[in-house]
């Protein structure tokens, strides 16, 4: 596919996969190009290997960033990316492993230095941990946070809040109270047949979800409160005001308009 | 600043002292909200355990939730010192995704924007770094450059700071033409002598090369292997950059030079900013004159919205307006890495895609992070005032930092 993009164009990416395959075969899952970068799926427990691999043999001599990533239906839910910059080559590639709960990701605190902070961020955002690495704190959120915010299934809201209470004089912590209820736009094409129902859109389908249908057994009885049944028990409504004949003639209805047409 | 004796006794019966101070959360030398907790003897560093994410807003996951349009604005929130540097990231990550083609003058408009950024960092930053180490008048005076750039900025798309001027697949509204011809008579009749007085104030000073000559000097193969980007692997001699290196959008028809220091102190840090400035000028002169006419983004309708206008005479573009505004376009599948040359240094965005109008993830590469990391390392043995001159020189946001 042509090119027509204007994003950042760096050194050719032909044989790069080739070369490098063939040096880390042994730990390779997968190795693709897409959308113009070269990613390179290996097993996790040879990760500092083979990024130790690329940074000596290949000269890929810059950890730029490590990113997670949580695929919740995947057997081993999370993923840790590895951004490799070549200063030499003026090239870049991805190398990702797969990783769980309790399966921790051998550390390249002693590849990088910088490796130390982007570790601590996917422990601490992910829950990823990371076999050597000497401080593996939380980063990024509260002190005393738990969870680990940016799985899919946490929450955007959050579980607690703070705010300053006037009577203690500090700052309280809180489980988050929603003044209405979180609002998902979810705007995937809905007249092409979504599969969830609309706001609002909720009672266009199906029976009435009420248990015990209301009825009345008598017209003094409406189900609407005390006021209404004691006005629905008076038999008569009251009647019309009296409308005094005051002797002047009512004005007349205006004449018609005539056939021949108006003014 | 609060502070904590600690005594220890050691076999031989003295007494060892070293102080914990704590640096920050709000110090008007940290740049935002940075605490750092410090162990000095005396006033020497010992060790520096900087803690951050006390401005950690939950960006990426926010992201996740919002269409791509509509997580655009996010970005200028980062490092809202330099917003348009912010949002070109992510644009192009899109765009990357989508193999959008984006028209010439779009391009120079960016790039020129991009520029204008740079430079109104710059001004920010030197000025930053200027007051941390005692002077107060240069920091006045180009505060007052910054400002003009802000109008400049107010007048392409609205908003002084948060433009969110940048779209996939172009820019949000063109430019009138009388903007572009007011920044080029400002950098002819105005920047540079207000700057180059700002800077003789400095250049030369003697205090000012006393506070930042040799302080938190950093070896080549320290800044490569720190992930340093930007000024700071510049000032060590490496001549990197990306707009040079890897270029986007038209950086590949521009002429300018990197500049590099030699002795990879704070200092040189300074000096590299200084001259960029000039670099940044000649972008933007270049820009000036070859910018050709044009549309200011993509003819896509799937990805561009349609002109007002035309919407009113066409009901295909109502259609696409609509669908554009609510939906949202879909990105097909995949994960890129795009990283750009933000004043402070490799700015990068790692988007994935599931093929949705909404990323799947979208994680953020601060050009802090490795930087500030190094603090610890990079001050060890200074002095405890020589800390607010090196975090002045590293150019930290902490909106970027933390996300």
């Amino acid at each position: 596919m042509a090119v027509l993009h204007s994003a950042p164009k760096f050194a050719s990416n032909e044989g790069v996969i080739d070369a490098i395959s063939e040096t880390i075969s042994v730990w390779l899952i997968e190795a693709f190009e897409a959308h113009g970068e070269i990613i390179f799926r290996v097993q996790r427990d040879a990760i500092a290997r083979v990024l130790e691999i690329l940074r000596d043999d290949h000269a890929y001599q810059q950890l730029m960033e490590i990113a997670g990533a949580d695929y919740p239906s995947r057997p081993e839910r999370f993923e840790v990316v590895y951004m490799l910059q070549s200063l030499t080559k003026n090239h870049r590639v991805m190398v990702k492993c797969a990783a769980s709960e309790d399966t921790p990701v051998p550390t390249v605190t002693t590849l990088w230095p910088n490796a130390g902070w982007l570790e601590r961020e996917v422990f601490d955002m992910f829950g990823v941990t990371f076999a050597g690495n000497p401080d593996l704190r939380r980063i990024l959120t509260d002190y005393g946070f738990e969870g680990h915010p940016f799985r899919k299934d946490f929450p955007m809201t959050g579980y607690t809040e703070l705010r300053y209470s006037e009577e203690e004089k500090r700052v309280v912590y809180e489980p988050v109270v929603l003044a209405q209820e979180m609002r998902t736009f979810d705007f995937l094409s809905p007249w092409e047949g979504a599969d969830y129902v609309l706001p609002g859109d909720e009672k266009s389908r199906g029976a009435p979800t009420v248990a015990e249908p209301k009825t009345t057994e008598k017209s003094g009885d409406t189900g609407a409160g005390k006021a209404a049944d004691k006005a629905a028990a008076k038999s008569v409504s009251p009647a019309a005001p009296v409308t005094k004949d005051n002797g002047k003639p009512t004005p007349g209805a205006p004449d018609a308009t005539s056939k021949e047409g108006g003014r | 600043m609060s502070m904590q004796r600690e005594e220890s006794l050691t076999t031989t019966g003295e007494v060892i002292t070293n102080y914990t101070i704590n640096f920050g959360p709000q110090h008007p030398a940290a740049h935002g909200v940075l605490r750092m907790v410090m162990e000095l003897d005396g006033e020497v560093i010992e060790r520096i355990d900087p803690h951050i994410g006390l401005l950690h807003r939950g960006t990426e996951k926010l992201i996740e939730q919002k269409t791509y349009l509509q997580a655009l604005p996010y970005f200028d929130r980062l490092d809202y010192c330099s917003p348009l540097c912010m949002e070109h990231s992510y644009v192009l990550a899109i765009e990357k995704l989508l193999n959008l083609e984006v028209p010439l003058r779009a391009q120079y408009l960016r790039v020129l924007f991009a520029e204008l950024t740079r430079i109104c960092n710059h001004m920010l930053n030197m000025g930053a770094h200027i007051l941390d180490v005692g002077a107060f008048t240069p920091n006045l005076w180009i505060m007052d450059l910054r400002e003009d750039c802000l109008n400049f900025f107010e007048r392409a798309s609205g908003a002084r700071m948060h433009s969110a001027w940048f779209r996939p697949g172009g820019v949000h509204q063109d430019v009138p033409e009388k903007l572009l011809v007011d920044i080029g008579d400002w950098l002819d009749n105005r920047f540079f002598q207000l700057f180059e007085d700002a800077m003789s104030l400095v250049m030369d000073n003697r205090i000012f090369k006393q506070r930042n000559v040799d302080i938190a000097i950093v070896s080549r193969e320290d800044a490569i292997a720190w992930g340093f980007s930007g000024p700071m692997i510049r000032a060590a001699g490496i001549p990197w950059d990306l707009r040079k290196s890897q270029p986007y959008d038209v950086y590949d028809r521009m002429e300018f030079d990197i500049p590099v220091g030699t002795n990879s102190d704070c200092y040189d840090r300074f000096m590299v900013r200084v001259k960029e400035v000039y670099e940044s000028a000649k972008i933007i002169r270049q820009c000036l004159r070859d910018m050709p006419t044009g549309p200011i983004a993509s003819t896509d309708t799937k990805v561009v919205p349609p002109k007002r206008g035309e919407m009113k005479q066409s009901m295909e573009a109502l259609i696409h307006h609509f669908k554009l505004y609510t939906e949202g376009f879909h990105v097909p599948a995949g994960e890129v890495y795009v990283a750009t040359e933000s004043p402070k240094g490799e700015f990068g965005v790692y988007l994935v895609s599931d093929g949705t109008n909404k990323p799947y993830r979208c994680k953020i590469r601060p050009t802090a992070f490795s930087h500030l990391q190094a603090m610890d390392f990079m001050s060890k043995g200074h002095m405890l005032p020589d800390a607010t001159a090196i975090l002045g020189a590293i150019d930290v946001v902490f909106g970027e930092c933390d996300r």
